[in-house]
């Protein structure tokens, strides 16, 4: 089993991209469901955390601004990690994510070990 | 109450009181000494009583005796005295003057303290829930035999190896502090959490023992409320909990003593009074930010005191496991949870979620799967049944299978 790190992102910026109030509540539930069914296979590697959701960004001339992030259009709406057997393993897990409902997507990350 | 049953309740709820209080002053390490003085009082009642009748006050008669040979021994023994806690030389001049505190503020408190010491992470599990059973709650070790199915030797081996060992950790007995009791109160309240299974799961046929564990359980519970620092949410929580599962006590075995199933049971025989104090103790767990796992547990098992199937009451409970899960993995509440996901999103969903969890050396999970099964695919289902019934031990979950089984095969 690896540690895989899944970041679920999404346009929160854009007044057309977001979820009706009905969706949005119909999703709190997919979303608890998600979860349970990943901790409910001992799947979970950390205990959930919430995130902020403006956030802020420090530019490369060391600027900082307030999320989101201008220039993918999309910000990170939380994370999670897991564990998996592999990346197949991890993509099918991500697969059930609900912000996929959202019209986000699922970054996938395993975690690797410092070298030596 | 008849004569006759008046020592052993005595012997129940003042035993553990007068051994708390000499526990704490004489220290763990003659926690022998503090036994054999309440055992000699409770003898001495035995012999006295019998003979020239019951005193006006019984327990005043108890305290008195055991102040009188709580002094006495301090007396005969100098070298104990010698060794004994500074408190005793510090509050009187000499051991004449001793007089041991039976109030009820010094009772109060030695067995909160008591609790804690009892209740250490640095003693096994087991040991420290028959520690309780016997200081905390007064049980012997007959009683306690009968409740594991084993016999004397062995709980009273097991008991002295825990004493030993709190002994060798030279812990003294006395109140937790805040931060003690931040550190320490998860603990205590897992031990206590598991003496209550102990008797509300005990395959022991006889049913009063496993409901004075029970109530002995809640007892320890409600006196950590009654203290101001241990007055906790999730206290009330656990309590809460405790009350929801003791009220369906009447309806969970039949006259034989085999289990009847929730969706089995006559809810008219469900114990109202309990459930009233369960939402109560649950109204006042929802105090404070944090969310225990008995916040959880509480919340599933209110929703159960509703016997009507609702959209609302499963997608309750559903949620309530997922977030419990969430909390800490245990495989009995993925279990539950799949269980919980069928009645919101149906048997096919469910069933794609059970084969995820891979249990495959539990029973309860080819149950599950039998249970989902049925309707579904029913020789599936019995296959099912069959593999849970390899792999249970009891009987009286064979019991259980075994009645799913003819079913199924009526139906195929």
């Amino acid at each position: 089993m690896n540690d895989f790190l899944l970041i679920f992102r999404r346009d929160f910026t854009n007044k057309e991209a977001q979820p009706s109030p009905e969706e949005l509540q119909n999703s709190i539930s997919a979303w608890q469901n998600w979860f349970g069914g990943i901790a409910a296979q001992n799947k979970l590697a950390r205990p959930l955390q919430r995130w902020d959701i403006s956030g802020k960004v420090v530019k490369a001339d060391k600027h900082v601004i307030n999320g989101p992030f201008v220039e993918i259009k999309e910000s990170i709406g939380g994370l999670v990690i897991i564990k998996a057997e592999s990346y197949e393993d991890a993509v099918e897990i991500a697969q059930g994510c609900p912000i996929l409902e959202l019209g986000g997507n699922v970054e996938i990350r395993m975690a690797s070990e410092p070298e030596g | 109450m008849k004569d006759q049953e008046l020592i052993p309740n005595l012997f129940r709820t003042e035993y553990r009181k007068i051994v708390s209080v000499l526990c704490r002053l004489f220290g763990m390490a003659h926690i022998e000494i503090a036994e054999d003085i309440v055992s000699d009082t409770f003898l001495a009642a035995t012999e006295i009583w019998s003979t020239k009748g019951l005193p006006d006050n019984p327990r005043a008669w108890l305290y008195t005796v055991a102040k009188n040979k709580t002094k006495n021994y301090l007396k005969r023994d100098s070298l104990f005295q010698q060794k004994l806690s500074p408190e005793i030389q510090y509050h009187t001049a000499n051991t004449e003057e001793f007089e041991l505190d039976l109030s009820v503020k010094n009772i109060g408190d030695s067995q909160l303290a008591m609790i804690f010491t009892v209740c250490n992470p640095q003693i096994s599990t087991e040991a420290q829930v028959a520690l309780a059973l016997n200081l905390l709650c007064g049980f012997g070790i007959q009683e306690i035999a009968d409740a594991y199915l084993t016999n004397k030797e062995v709980v009273y081996k097991r008991l002295n190896r825990a004493k030993e060992k709190l002994k060798e950790l030279n812990i003294s007995i006395q109140q937790p502090s805040l931060n003690e009791i931040n550190l320490r109160i998860d603990n205590v309240l897992t031990t206590l959490y598991l003496l209550f299974s102990e008797g509300y799961y005990s395959t022991t046929q006889n049913t009063t023992l496993r409901r004075d564990f029970c109530t002995e359980a809640m007892r320890l519970v409600y006196m950590l409320r009654e203290h101001a620092h241990t007055n906790l949410p999730k206290v009330n929580a656990l309590l809460s909990l405790m009350c929801f599962h003791t009220s369906r006590f009447d309806a969970r075995s039949d006259q034989n003593g085999e289990a009847i199933l929730y969706q089995d049971q006559d809810e008219s025989l469900w114990n109202m009074e309990l459930i009233d104090q369960g939402k109560y103790y649950l109204g006042l767990s929802a105090a404070g930010a944090q969310l225990s796992k008995y916040h959880l547990e509480a919340g599933i098992a209110y929703w159960h005191t509703y016997k009507e199937d609702t959209t609302e009451k499963w997608e309750q409970i559903l949620q309530l496991y997922n977030n419990l899960l969430i909390l800490e993995y245990s495989p009995i509440v993925a279990l539950n949870r799949t269980f919980a996901l069928a009645k919101v999103n149906g048997k096919t969903a469910a069933i794609a979620e059970a084969e995820k969890l891979k249990l495959t050396d539990n029973h309860f999970y080819y149950s599950l799967l039998g249970n989902l099964y049925t309707d579904v695919d029913n020789a599936l289902a019995l296959k099912h049944y069959e593999q849970a019934m390899d792999l249970a031990v009891s009987t009286a979950d064979k019991l259980t299978i075994s009645k799913h089984i003819q079913q199924l095969e009526k139906l195929i």
